[in-house]
Parts: structure tokens; C-alpha cells; sequence
């Protein structure tokens, strides 16, 4: 048999649980339920570990004329020649007094690139290219600056292992640390 | 943009009797330009009739500057800081940044979804998300490459292509904290991505206790729905946090528990350091200040007073004070800030002139609640060196020559 006592003090415990759980979720009853399905068709979000890439492959070799079709007019046969963001070169000179911050020499993650190929390019029409196509145009971009070679298989599963140059290369928001002259 | 320009009236006799007389030509000038009224110059019949939706004065003619001409749907536009005034940027002059043009949305069927780490996936209609409790704020967004053109010295003509990257504007939304409760965040949830619909999908994260502090879901500016080019029908307004970050477009949250990585935080709107380094994730937008009035492109007609003006913000709060300088910065002497100074807002300063009319530099710099104080270009490159790109706060001198021309004094 309960005691009157822990029958408070239960009772007590419930309406705490009831308030805790009344100020994380009002009860407002607004918004519809979104399906797995729906949200699947929306969700193009790729995480540096590889989360959110659809299965597919491709290689550089494949991926070469799809480029010189999609890409080069903006970027240049080989990701040098502009007149667009560069793509390829530029490892060792963030340091100089002419930085060139390419997917080589300057970007984090390799799932980044298949990201924004994915979301954005090419640029006059977005979303036009199936997901080996993306997988191959990622692999070429990686080739031309020597990151995977010409036929090495680009993967849901292999580009979230490519180490990018640069991947160490950034640090945290350290402004405070700044020695900016106070009054 | 121009001097308000009053028609000149054909002078009695010709300019060199003015200079013979030993006036200097800027006085001159002053002087042809004097205005007159006259009961001639008021209407003698009837106006316009009542309107639908106003349009400014034909005779008012400041417009945005328009950036990269070469790619006008990922460029910027300018806001003609001169020629605003108060803290509040005319919707219609806000600057613009878009990556991939603006597109057309309709509010009837544009919706919001939140999912993810979540307990409850759930998609909001433009017509919910009004149902939900709603928050009006002043607030200010600033893109981080504003005044990037400066960091090697002197560039931009005028305040408008050096600091017309910034805009302030009255919000209403939703508290973002009210619709992820709606949702219900697992314990895992650190972070948020954002993504617009745009053709580009533009996505930026941020970290979860920003999003539950005091980020807006806006549907609304300065009291009409939002204008296509600043987000209709939804965008995300991130207080003190670099442009990019309110999210245009808005359309989905996903809830997850690392930053997604994505190339606007990684490729770009990141901070190239002399050492390699790269500082990642540089949200708040420092202490900054400009003088607006007088500013490069004016010329001053002659000695005498003048209102100097200008806009002062910071993303960690609100502006203590702004100093102004009229002599190269031998001097600093404090503005009056215009009430109310609101919390990562612009605040307006303002400081009484009289120009010697010799040749000068003026210049306006900020101090924080936090006691941050507005650095010179010399001390930001020291630290940061010539590349770092996005964040230059630096003071913006203006050079006031002898004939009252007033251009970058940097």
C-alpha cells in the first residue's frame, strides 16, 4: 500500500514533469506533421562524415567530359583559368603574398564540393545533374588538384574518407585574442 | 549619390567679378546657389488624388549601386547611406546580396520545415507561422565583405560602395526558439543548418543556442511583408551576426548535431590569416562606425557649420559612445547618439562642424557596451594582415580639401 505521503510526493513529481514538459512544448498545436517521404524530397543537406549523400559512384574519368560540358566555360578546362571561382592549384601559397584559395589549396571537406555542386551548379541550371554525375564531377575537381586519382571510385562511402590539403587549416572565432589597441 | 541641387540662377554678372572680388570660388558657388522662395513657386492648382501604395517624390533620386554587372544575379547592391537618414533603411533601399538571383515565391503556398533531431518533423504555412506569437525588433544586418574594397586603402568613392553593406530595418517574425519548441529539439541537437529557396540553396548552421537565444523567423520589415529581394515570403534574421547567416528565402531547419560544413562557412565568409590559418565561424560583426554626412563624393560649399552624421553599430550589443574627429585625429571629441540607441541596431550620431575651410580629416569611431573600440585600418592589418577579406570595422576617414572636396581619406 502507498502512503498518503509518497502520494504527494508522486503526485508532486507528476505536475513538475507536466511543467518541465509545458515549457519545452506549448501546446500550441500549430504546424502539420512532415512525412519521412516529404522531408526526403527536400533534405539535400551532405555532412562532412558523409551523412546525407545519396548512394552513387563515380570517377575523374568519367567525370572530365561532364565537366568540360557543365563547368568549364566558368572554370576553365583545367580549374585555372577562370574566369569564375578557380577550382584547381594554389596549394602552399595561402602564406604568400598572393593567396589562392582553390578546392585544393583552401576547402575543408571534400563532401562540401559534392554538396555544392549538388545545391548550385551548374550555375544556369541547378539541380539538373543525377547523383553519379555529381559523384563524377566531384572526382574530376579532386583530380585536377591531385587528390584522388583519374580512376579511383568516388562514393557515397569513399568521399567522406578524402583528406583535404587544407582540412587543418582553420581554427575557431579567436577575435577576443586580437591585440587591437583599446583606449 | 548627388548634392541636392537647387536650379542655379543665372548670375547678374559673370563668376570672375565674384573671384576679382577676392571671394573664394567656393563661396561663390554658395552664393549662386542660394535658395530663394517666392509665391510664384507654390502650386496654383489642384494635387494628385489619394493612391494605392505610394511612390517617393520624382524629385528624390537615391538609388542602390549596383555591384559586378558581369553576374547581376549573385552580386551585391549598395544603400545609399547618404542619402538615408534616422536608423531605418527604406525597405525599397535595403542593400541586397544574392547568390543566385531572387525568386518568386508566393506566401500561399511557401512553407517551413523543421526536422531533423527533432521529436515532432512538422511543415508551417506562411498563415501558421502568424498564428504563433508574434515579435517586432530593430535590427541591423551587415554583410561581412562590407568594406571588404578597403582593406588595402583608399578604394570605394563614396560611403555608399565603402559602407553601403549594411541596413537596418524594424523585423516581425517569430521567435525561431517558438517554432523548434513546436517541434520539440533532442538533447543531441547542437546545431542548425538554414537553407533558403533560392535556385542555389543557400545554407549556412548555426549553433543551437543562438537559434534558441534570440534568432527572428521574419515574415515582415519595417511593417510590410518582406520584399522579394530581402527574403519574402520568409527569411532568418540573426541579431549582430554577418549577413549571411539571415538565411533569405527561408524554407527549411534541419536540426543536427555538427555544422553541415557548407560552402558559404567554408569556402567563403571565412578569414585568411598571415599564418595559413583560417578563422571559421566568425559570427558577430565588430563595433563599426561611419560618417555619412559629409562623406566622399560631396563638395562642401564653403567655411562654416556643418551637421556631421553618420551610422554606428555593433554585434555584441549596443553603442556606448562615438567620437568624432575634424583634425586627422589629433582630437576626438564626443557625438550625441539619437534615442533610443537600441541593441544590434544602427544608432545614429551627429556632431556640430564648423569647417576653418582648410584642408582636414574626419572621421568617426565607436566604442561598444563591451568596450571594444573601433580599430584604424593600420592596427586591423596588423593583426589580421592584408587578406583576411571579410570584417574590415575600420575607421572611414574622409579628406575635406581646401575647395571643400570631399573624398576617401583612407
Amino acid at each position: 500500500m502507498v502512503s498518503s505521503r509518497a502520494t504527494v510526493a508522486i503526485a508532486a513529481l507528476l505536475c513538475l514533469t507536466c511543467a518541465a514538459a509545458a515549457a519545452q512544448s506549448p501546446a500550441l498545436g500549430l504546424g502539420h506533421p512532415a512525412s519521412p517521404e516529404a522531408v526526403k524530397a527536400i533534405d539535400i543537406d551532405v555532412l562532412p562524415d558523409g551523412r546525407g549523400l545519396p548512394p552513387g559512384h563515380g570517377t575523374a574519368a568519367a567525370g572530365k567530359p561532364l565537366y568540360i560540358a557543365h563547368c568549364g566555360a566558368c572554370h576553365g578546362a583545367t580549374g585555372t583559368e577562370g574566369p569564375n571561382d578557380l577550382l584547381a592549384g594554389g596549394r602552399g601559397t595561402l602564406t604568400s603574398a598572393r593567396p589562392i584559395k582553390t578546392v585544393g589549396s583552401f576547402w575543408p571537406y571534400a563532401t562540401t564540393l559534392w554538396d555544392y555542386i549538388n545545391r548550385a551548379m551548374p550555375y544556369e541550371q541547378p539541380h539538373s545533374l543525377a547523383a553519379d554525375d555529381v559523384y563524377s564531377i566531384t572526382a574530376f575537381v579532386l583530380f585536377l588538384n591531385g587528390i584522388v586519382g583519374e580512376r579511383d571510385v568516388v562514393s557515397e562511402t569513399t568521399l567522406p574518407l578524402v583528406k583535404m590539403p587544407n582540412q587543418n587549416g582553420f581554427v575557431p572565432d579567436n577575435r577576443a585574442n586580437e591585440n587591437l589597441p583599446r583606449r | 549619390m548627388t548634392t541636392p541641387t537647387i536650379p542655379a540662377r543665372k548670375p547678374g554678372g559673370s563668376r570672375r567679378w565674384f573671384l576679382r572680388a577676392g571671394t573664394s570660388f567656393a563661396a561663390a558657388l554658395a552664393a549662386l546657389r542660394a535658395p530663394t522662395s517666392s509665391a510664384a513657386d507654390l502650386p496654383g492648382s489642384l494635387g494628385a488624388p489619394v493612391s494605392g501604395y505610394g511612390s517617393r517624390s520624382r524629385f528624390e533620386r537615391a538609388l542602390r549601386a549596383l555591384g559586378n554587372a558581369r553576374t547581376p544575379r549573385s552580386t551585391v547592391s549598395y544603400a545609399p547611406l547618404r542619402d538615408t537618414f534616422g536608423i531605418v533603411t527604406p525597405s525599397s533601399l535595403h542593400f541586397e546580396r544574392h547568390h543566385a538571383g531572387v525568386p518568386e515565391l508566393d506566401s500561399a503556398t511557401h512553407t517551413l520545415t523543421v526536422h531533423g533531431l527533432v521529436d515532432r518533423p512538422l511543415v508551417f504555412s506562411i498563415d501558421e507561422l502568424k498564428r504563433l506569437p508574434s515579435v517586432s525588433r530593430f535590427f541591423f544586418i551587415e554583410c561581412s565583405g562590407n568594406t571588404s574594397s578597403e582593406w588595402t586603402g583608399a578604394n570605394a568613392p563614396d560611403v555608399q560602395r565603402s559602407h553601403g553593406l549594411t541596413s537596418c530595418s524594424e523585423w516581425t517574425g517569430v521567435w525561431l526558439s517558438t517554432i523548434l519548441r513546436q517541434s520539440g529539439a533532442q538533447p543531441g541537437a547542437t546545431w542548425i543548418v538554414a537553407e533558403g529557396a533560392d535556385a542555389a540553396r543557400v545554407a549556412r548552421s548555426l549553433p543551437m543556442d543562438k537559434a534558441m537565444k534570440d534568432v527572428l523567423v521574419a515574415y515582415a520589415q519595417n511593417g510590410e511583408p518582406l520584399r522579394p529581394e530581402q527574403g519574402y515570403p520568409l527569411r532568418l534574421i540573426v541579431p549582430g551576426v554577418e549577413g549571411i547567416a539571415n538565411v533569405k528565402w527561408l524554407h527549411r531547419v534541419k536540426l543536427v548535431d555538427r555544422p553541415a560544413m557548407t560552402r558559404w562557412e567554408t569556402s567563403k565568409y571565412t578569414d585568411l590569416l598571415p599564418d595559413g590559418t583560417s578563422r571559421i565561424f566568425t559570427f558577430e560583426m565588430d563595433a563599426k562606425s561611419v560618417i555619412t554626412r559629409p562623406s566622399g563624393g560631396e563638395t562642401l560649399p564653403g567655411a562654416g557649420v556643418y551637421e556631421i552624421s553618420g551610422l554606428a553599430w555593433t554585434g555584441r550589443g549596443a553603442v556606448a559612445r562615438v567620437d568624432i574627429t575634424t583634425d586627422g585625429g589629433r582630437t576626438w571629441n564626443p557625438a550625441e547618439l539619437q534615442a533610443p540607441v537600441l541593441p544590434l541596431a544602427h544608432t545614429r550620431f551627429r556632431w556640430s562642424w564648423r569647417w576653418d575651410g582648410g584642408e582636414t580629416l574626419i572621421a568617426s569611431r565607436v566604442t561598444d557596451e563591451t568596450g571594444y573600440v573601433q580599430p584604424t585600418l593600420i592596427d586591423l592589418l596588423k593583426a589580421r594582415g592584408r587578406f583576411s577579406g571579410y570584417h574590415n570595422n575600420a575607421i572611414q576617414p574622409w579628406k575635406v580639401t581646401a575647395a571643400g572636396v570631399v573624398t576617401n581619406g583612407l
